[in-house]
C-alpha cells in the first residue's frame, strides 16, 4: 500500500485550513490575500493529488493568476490604514457562537460517523480507467500517444473536453451565458454612460 | 547507467540531475543575456558597450553579479518587511518552476506532463505576484505606481497571449511540450505557418507579459523611476532581475516549441539535408576562429591570451562534438538554444526599435486589437480545421 498519497491529502489540507483561518484572521488585507493565495495553491495541489492535473493547472491559472491579482489590485487603491483601525468584529457574536456550535457539532457527528474513511489509504495509482466508448470517441479524434490501461500520459484534458463538450454541452453553454450577463451587468452599472 | 539506485529512485535520477544543472548554469546564462542585450543595444547606437572587463567585456556579467552580491541590503523604513522579503523570492521560483516542464531537447527535458503549456501559463501567472506584492510592500510612490500598471496591463495581455496558445494548440492537439514538437515532425511542417497570426499576437503579448520595452511600463524610467523594484537594492534586486530574464528565456521557449519547430533540426523529414547534423561542430570550428582572429587583434597581453583559451575551448567542444555518441545527444539542444537565441535577439532588437507606448495604447492594443484578433484566430482556425475534417 502506498501510503505517500494519503501523507499528501493530510498535508495540503493542513496547509489549506491553516492558510484559511489565517487569511480572517489578518487585520491587514494584503497579508489576508497572500494567505488565501496558499489555500488556493493547497487546493491545487489536492486536485493533482487527485490525477486531476487539468483541474490543478486551471486553478492556478484563474483564481491565483486573474481573481487574486484584481483583488490585490483593489486592496491597494484602498487606504489600507483605515481600515485597519476600524473594529472588525461586530455584536452579534452570541448568535454567532450557537451557529459555530451547531456546526461543530454537525462537523463532529460525521467525523465519529465517517472514522473508518481516515486511514492513510490508496488513492490508486493514477491510471484513468475511461469506458470503451470515450476511448473509441478519443481515438476517432486523432491519435493520443499512451492512451488506455497503462499509459504514460493520462488524457486528462480530452476527458475534461469530451465532459464539457459533448455530455454536458447544455448546462455549460448556460453557465456561460449566466458569466456573460454579470459582466454585461457589472460593465452598465460601472459606466456612467454608454 | 553505472550508478545502481533503488528502483523507486530510478526514475529520478535523471530529472534531479537536470535540475541542479539548470538551478546552477542559468544563473550565468542570465548574466551573459545581460551582456547580449548591452552589447546589441551598443551596436544599435552604434558604440562599443562593455570593453573593460575581460576581452570586449566578456567576464562584465562576473563582475556585475559581484558587485550586486555585496552592495547594501537596503529595506526602506516602514516598509512591510515579511512581504518585500517575499515578492522577488515569489518571482524567481515562478520563472524557474517554469523550466521544468521545458523540452530544451528530445534528452535533455526534466519532465513531460500532459498539461505542460497550461502549466507554464499557470506558474507564470503566479510570477505577476511577485512584482505586485513588491511594489506595495516597499512603502513609496513610485513602486505602488509601477505595481498597479502592471498588475492591469499583465491581466489584459494575459487573454490575448492566452488565445494565441490556443490557436497553436488546436493545430497541435496536445498540451505535452514533447508532443507539440513530436506533432510538428509529424506534420512536416513548423506551426508558424499554420498559424502566423497566433505566433505574432503571442510574440507582442509575450513582450508586454514580460515587461519589455515598447511595453516596460511597469518599469518606465523615465516616469516613475525604475517601477516597482524601486527600493530593491543588492541581492534582492539581482533576484528580481534573475526573474526576468527567466521569463525572457521561458517565453522564448513556448515561442520556439509551439511555432518554431522546438528541438527539430530546419526540415526534419527531408533525408537530402542530413549534413545539418554536423552544424554543431561547424559553428564551434567558426567560433574559435573569429575568437583567433579577434586574439590576433588585442593589444594587451592579458585579453589576447584570454580570447585565444576560448579560441581553444571551443576547439575542444568542437572536438567532443565530433564524437558520434556526443552528437547524436547534443542535436536538440544546440539547435533549441539557438531558436531561443535568435528569439531573444529579437526582443532585444524589438526593444531598442520601437518607443515606448503610452498607458492609454497599450490598453488600446491589448483589448481593441489583439484579443478580438486572438478570437477571431481561433474561430476561423476551427472553421478550417472542421472543414478539412482532422
Amino acid at each position: 500500500m502506498n501510503v505517500l498519497p494519503g501523507f499528501f491529502f493530510y498535508l495540503l489540507s493542513a496547509i489549506i485550513l491553516g492558510g484559511a483561518i489565517l487569511t480572517i484572521t489578518r487585520r491587514n488585507a494584503v497579508h489576508s490575500a497572500i494567505w488565501l493565495i496558499v489555500t488556493l495553491l493547497g487546493v491545487a495541489g489536492i486536485y493533482l493529488n487527485q490525477h486531476a492535473e487539468f483541474l490543478a493547472a486551471v486553478q492556478v491559472l484563474v483564481y491565483i493568476g486573474g481573481i487574486m491579482v484584481l483583488f490585490l489590485f483593489v486592496i491597494m487603491l484602498v487606504n489600507l490604514d483605515e481600515a485597519a483601525k476600524q473594529r472588525q468584529f461586530n455584536h452579534q457574536w452570541t448568535i454567532a457562537v450557537g451557529c459555530a456550535l451547531a456546526l461543530m457539532a454537525e462537523l463532529a457527528y460525521f467525523i465519529v460517523k465517517g472514522r473508518e474513511s481516515f486511514r492513510f489509504g490508496d488513492t490508486g495509482t493514477g491510471t484513468l480507467n475511461p469506458d470503451a466508448a470515450v476511448i473509441e470517441f478519443l481515438k476517432s479524434c486523432r491519435d493520443i500517444p499512451g492512451l488506455g490501461p497503462g499509459g504514460f500520459l493520462q488524457p486528462n484534458t480530452e476527458l475534461i473536453a469530451c465532459a464539457l463538450y459533448r455530455d454536458y454541452l447544455l448546462p455549460f453553454e448556460i453557465a456561460s451565458v449566466l458569466l456573460l450577463v454579470a459582466i454585461v451587468g457589472a460593465v452598465v452599472m460601472a459606466k456612467k454612460e454608454i | 547507467m553505472p550508478l545502481q539506485l533503488p528502483a523507486a529512485f530510478q526514475p529520478y535520477f535523471w530529472p534531479t540531475i537536470f535540475i541542479l544543472i539548470i538551478i546552477l548554469v542559468f544563473p550565468l546564462v542570465a548574466g551573459y543575456i545581460v551582456l547580449l542585450e548591452r552589447k546589441v543595444m551598443a551596436d544599435i547606437q552604434v558604440r562599443l558597450g562593455p570593453m573593460r572587463v575581460g576581452p570586449h567585456g566578456l567576464l562584465q556579467p562576473i563582475a556585475d553579479a559581484v558587485k550586486l552580491l555585496i552592495k547594501e541590503d537596503i529595506i526602506p523604513a516602514n516598509a512591510d518587511k515579511w512581504v518585500f522579503w517575499l515578492a522577488p523570492v515569489i518571482s524567481v521560483t515562478a520563472a524557474f518552476v517554469s523550466f521544468s516542464v521545458i523540452p530544451f531537447s528530445d534528452k535533455f527535458y526534466i519532465t513531460d506532463v500532459n498539461i505542460g503549456l497550461l502549466f507554464i501559463t499557470a506558474v507564470s501567472s503566479v510570477g505577476i505576484l511577485g512584482i505586485i506584492l513588491g511594489g506595495w510592500s516597499s512603502n513609496s510612490h513610485y513602486p505602488l505606481l509601477g505595481a498597479l500598471r502592471s498588475a492591469a496591463q499583465l491581466v489584459s495581455y494575459e487573454v490575448a497571449l492566452g488565445f494565441a496558445l490556443i490557436g497553436g494548440l488546436m493545430v497541435a492537439s496536445t498540451l505535452s511540450m514533447q508532443g507539440i514538437v513530436k506533432a510538428q515532425l509529424d506534420a512536416g511542417m513548423w506551426f508558424v505557418f499554420y498559424q502566423p497570426v497566433a505566433c505574432f499576437i503571442y510574440v507582442v503579448a509575450a513582450l508586454a507579459e514580460t515587461n519589455r520595452a515598447p511595453f516596460d511600463m511597469p518599469e518606465a524610467e523615465s516616469e516613475i523611476v525604475a517601477g516597482y523594484h524601486t527600493e530593491y537594492s543588492g541581492f534582492r534586486f539581482s533576484l528580481y532581475f534573475l526573474a526576468e530574464y527567466s521569463n525572457i528565456v521561458v517565453v522564448s521557449a513556448i515561442a520556439v516549441t509551439l511555432f518554431f519547430g522546438g528541438w527539430l533540426r530546419p526540415f526534419p523529414n527531408v533525408q537530402a539535408l542530413d549534413f545539418l547534423r554536423y552544424t554543431p561542430i561547424i559553428a564551434m570550428i567558426v567560433l574559435a576562429g573569429l575568437s583567433f582572429m579577434g586574439a590576433g587583434r588585442e593589444s594587451r597581453p592579458p585579453e589576447k591570451i584570454g580570447m585565444a583559451g576560448l579560441g581553444i575551448v571551443c576547439l575542444m567542444l568542437a572536438g567532443l562534438f565530433a564524437m558520434p555518441a556526443v552528437l547524436t545527444w547534443i542535436q536538440g539542444l544546440f539547435w533549441f538554444s539557438l531558436k531561443v537565441a535568435l528569439c531573444i535577439y529579437g526582443f532585444i532588437w524589438v526593444r531598442f526599435t520601437f518607443p515606448r507606448y503610452r498607458y492609454d495604447q497599450l490598453m488600446n492594443i491589448g483589448w481593441h486589437w489583439l484579443i478580438p484578433l486572438a478570437i477571431a484566430n481561433v474561430i476561423v482556425t476551427g472553421i478550417v480545421m472542421v472543414l478539412k475534417g482532422s
